[in-house]
């Protein structure tokens, strides 16, 4: 089985959110950045079929070089080879074109996508990709077994879930649940030491053009100050909650 | 040129969120000057769209196909589009969101997610959307002719405007589902964190999973879904589909009560949406009392009994 895991450099989620560029643009200065959590999620069951079931894992990432770095984390963590595709990813239709693009000439089982990035939050990327390969397409999965061709996956709906079973090849848009926190797993010198040999492929731009456009980014304004209530006050609580926010 | 707006049904009957769909719809056709119409799927109330300016319906009606499923869908609301639509407006539910992205692609259309403004001009498509889990506004532009927005959940009001409607079934030769739905595992009486209007969520303060009996009477006296932090889901004290935050689920309630939450970046960027925000802590130095609209420093197993049986005798006296 070859799988192919789609990788979002993002931000850590401790940082504190910046614009420059006359704010049209992320300020990336003085952040560190990691693999999107919903597609680490995605990258640990991935090497879990490889450890179980022999399967191959990439990675791939539509950005410049400088999310070499999050590839080359992937590929320590037990990735085998990565592959970006040296793009702007000025929207999340250039990002799912340029992956579609590649999985013309290259053939994966299992592909598999965060269910969103951290950082944009646009939530579109595979399916996108699934109705532009026209591959079989579970979002928000939270459980995947594969038996030869035969997928057993459980997607995550409002108030519950949906069990489903499906072929290859396949899409999904990962998240918490299909692994758990405790199995995520940090790089170690030796997955290191061999992710600087493993194979880091550059394709060119294949210059598709954006469908959107960011215009600008706004910070929320700083709110008011929190209005504090004695402990041994709960009326005034209820009355607050009632009068002023009206919510119950 | 008219708007479409995709109306979801559950169990044959249409769900809260079409009616601020409709709306939203109704006060952007103003500023595009188009009709808002509605597809629907098996849905026996359609009509009470046009009380939210909806003008026409396409109803798909196949008791073969009660359930949803992604192609099927996405197959018939583009059929749909084609005909006559450049705007589909969709909410930001499991289901519709599972379909925006195939869409996109089937209809050539810019695909905006979280949107939480209207759109100002007639000319260049542009909306205000949450990015950066609620921790930035990006205002983005539209730069193909067919645009599907999905709205924010909570973020527009239900506004009554009667109008005559018109429904039309039209049902197409049907391609084959993409997977096999074996079943679905829903509990049926217990309200889910994106359909609630008010969250109540626990943090490691509460001490053990022992202890949730306090915010789940808490969440019952209100009317409330249950939540809680990310350690507490990590620690297995409640199941993951609790876990709200950056990670987690997004909440964009219009009351969120914090019990034992210090308020992590990650939890608050999560959480940040919702309307007014109740923080219990014993920490006064918690983070979380710089977001919060109300506050009680204290200790939560005193807090919470009184406050569970001060709201008790309040709905009784305001029912």
């Amino acid at each position: 089985m070859k799988i192919l895991v789609c990788i979002s450099h993002v931000p850590d989620t401790t940082s504190k959110i910046n614009f420059c560029d006359d704010n049209k643009s992320f300020d990336s200065d003085g952040i560190q950045f990691i693999i999107n959590p919903n597609d680490e999620f995605g990258l640990i069951r991935a090497i879990w079929f490889r450890e179980k079931t022999g399967a191959t894992v990439d990675v791939i990432n539509v950005g410049l070089n400088n999310t070499e770095q999050t590839l080359r984390k992937a590929l320590a963590i037990g990735a085998d080879k990565a592959i970006r595709i040296n793009t702007i990813p000025k929207c999340s239709k250039v990002v799912a074109k340029s992956i579609s693009k590649y999985l013309e000439s290259n053939q994966y089982d299992l592909i598999i996508a965060g269910r969103e990035s951290i950082d944009y939050n646009g939530g579109m990327v595979p399916g996108m990709i699934s109705a532009l390969s026209k591959i079989n397409f579970v979002d928000k999965c939270t459980s995947l077994e594969i038996d030869n061709n035969n997928v057993k996956a459980v997607r995550e709906i409002e108030g519950g879930v949906e069990n489903i079973s499906t072929t290859l090849p396949l899409i999904i848009s990962s998240q918490k649940g299909l692994v758990e926190e405790k199995d995520l797993r940090i790089p170690n010198m030796r997955g290191i030491m061999m992710a600087r040999k493993k194979e880091l492929i550059v394709i060119e731009d294949y210059g598709f053009k954006s469908s959107s456009e960011t215009v600008k980014f706004e910070k929320p304004l700083s709110k008011n100050k929190v209005t504090l209530i004695p402990s041994d006050n709960i009326d005034k609580l209820i009355e607050l909650l009632y009068k002023e926010a009206k919510v119950i | 040129m008219c708007i479409l707006i995709y109306a979801e049904s559950e169990k044959g009957k249409l769900k809260k969120d079409c009616f601020e769909l409709a709306s939203y719809a109704s006060l952007i056709a103003k500023t595009l000057e188009l009709e808002v119409h509605a597809v629907c799927f098996n849905a026996n109330n359609a009509e009470e769209l046009s009380n939210y300016g909806v003008k026409k319906i396409y109803h798909y009606k196949n008791k073969n196909y009660f359930d949803f499923d992604a192609t099927i869908y996405s197959d018939y609301i583009s059929k749909i589009f084609i005909e006559k639509f450049r705007f589909l407006i969709l909410s930001s539910s499991s289901n519709s969101r599972y379909l925006g992205g195939i869409l996109s692609v089937k209809l050539n259309a810019s695909y905006i997610s979280n949107v939480i403004s209207k759109i100002e001009s007639k000319s260049s498509i542009k909306v205000v959307r949450n990015s950066f889990t609620n921790k930035a506004f990006e205002t983005v532009e539209a730069l193909e002719k067919n645009v599907i927005l999905s709205v924010a959940k909570n973020s527009f009001e239900i506004i009554k405007e009667p109008v005559t409607v018109e429904i039309e079934e039209i049902n197409f030769e049907m391609s084959s589902p993409m997977n096999n739905v074996t079943s679905i595992e829903k509990s049926e009486n217990k309200i889910s964190i994106s359909d609630a209007d008010i969250v109540v969520s626990g943090g490691r303060g509460l001490k053990g999973p022992e202890n949730w009996h306090l915010v789940e009477d808490l969440a019952d006296v209100l009317g409330g879904a249950t939540a809680c932090s990310k350690p507490v889901s990590d620690l297995g004290w409640r199941p993951h589909s609790e876990h709200v935050g950056q990670t987690g689920k997004p909440v964009s309630s219009n009351l969120y009560v914090a019990i034992g939450i210090s308020g992590a970046i990650q939890h608050l960027a999560g959480v940040n949406a919702s309307k007014t925000k109740v923080v219990i802590n014993t920490d006064p130095e918690a983070p979380f009392f710089k977001a919060a609209d109300y506050g009680i420093i204290g200790d939560a197993f005193e807090v919470v009994p009184d406050l569970i049986s001060k709201i008790k005798k309040f709905k009784s006296l305001n029912s």
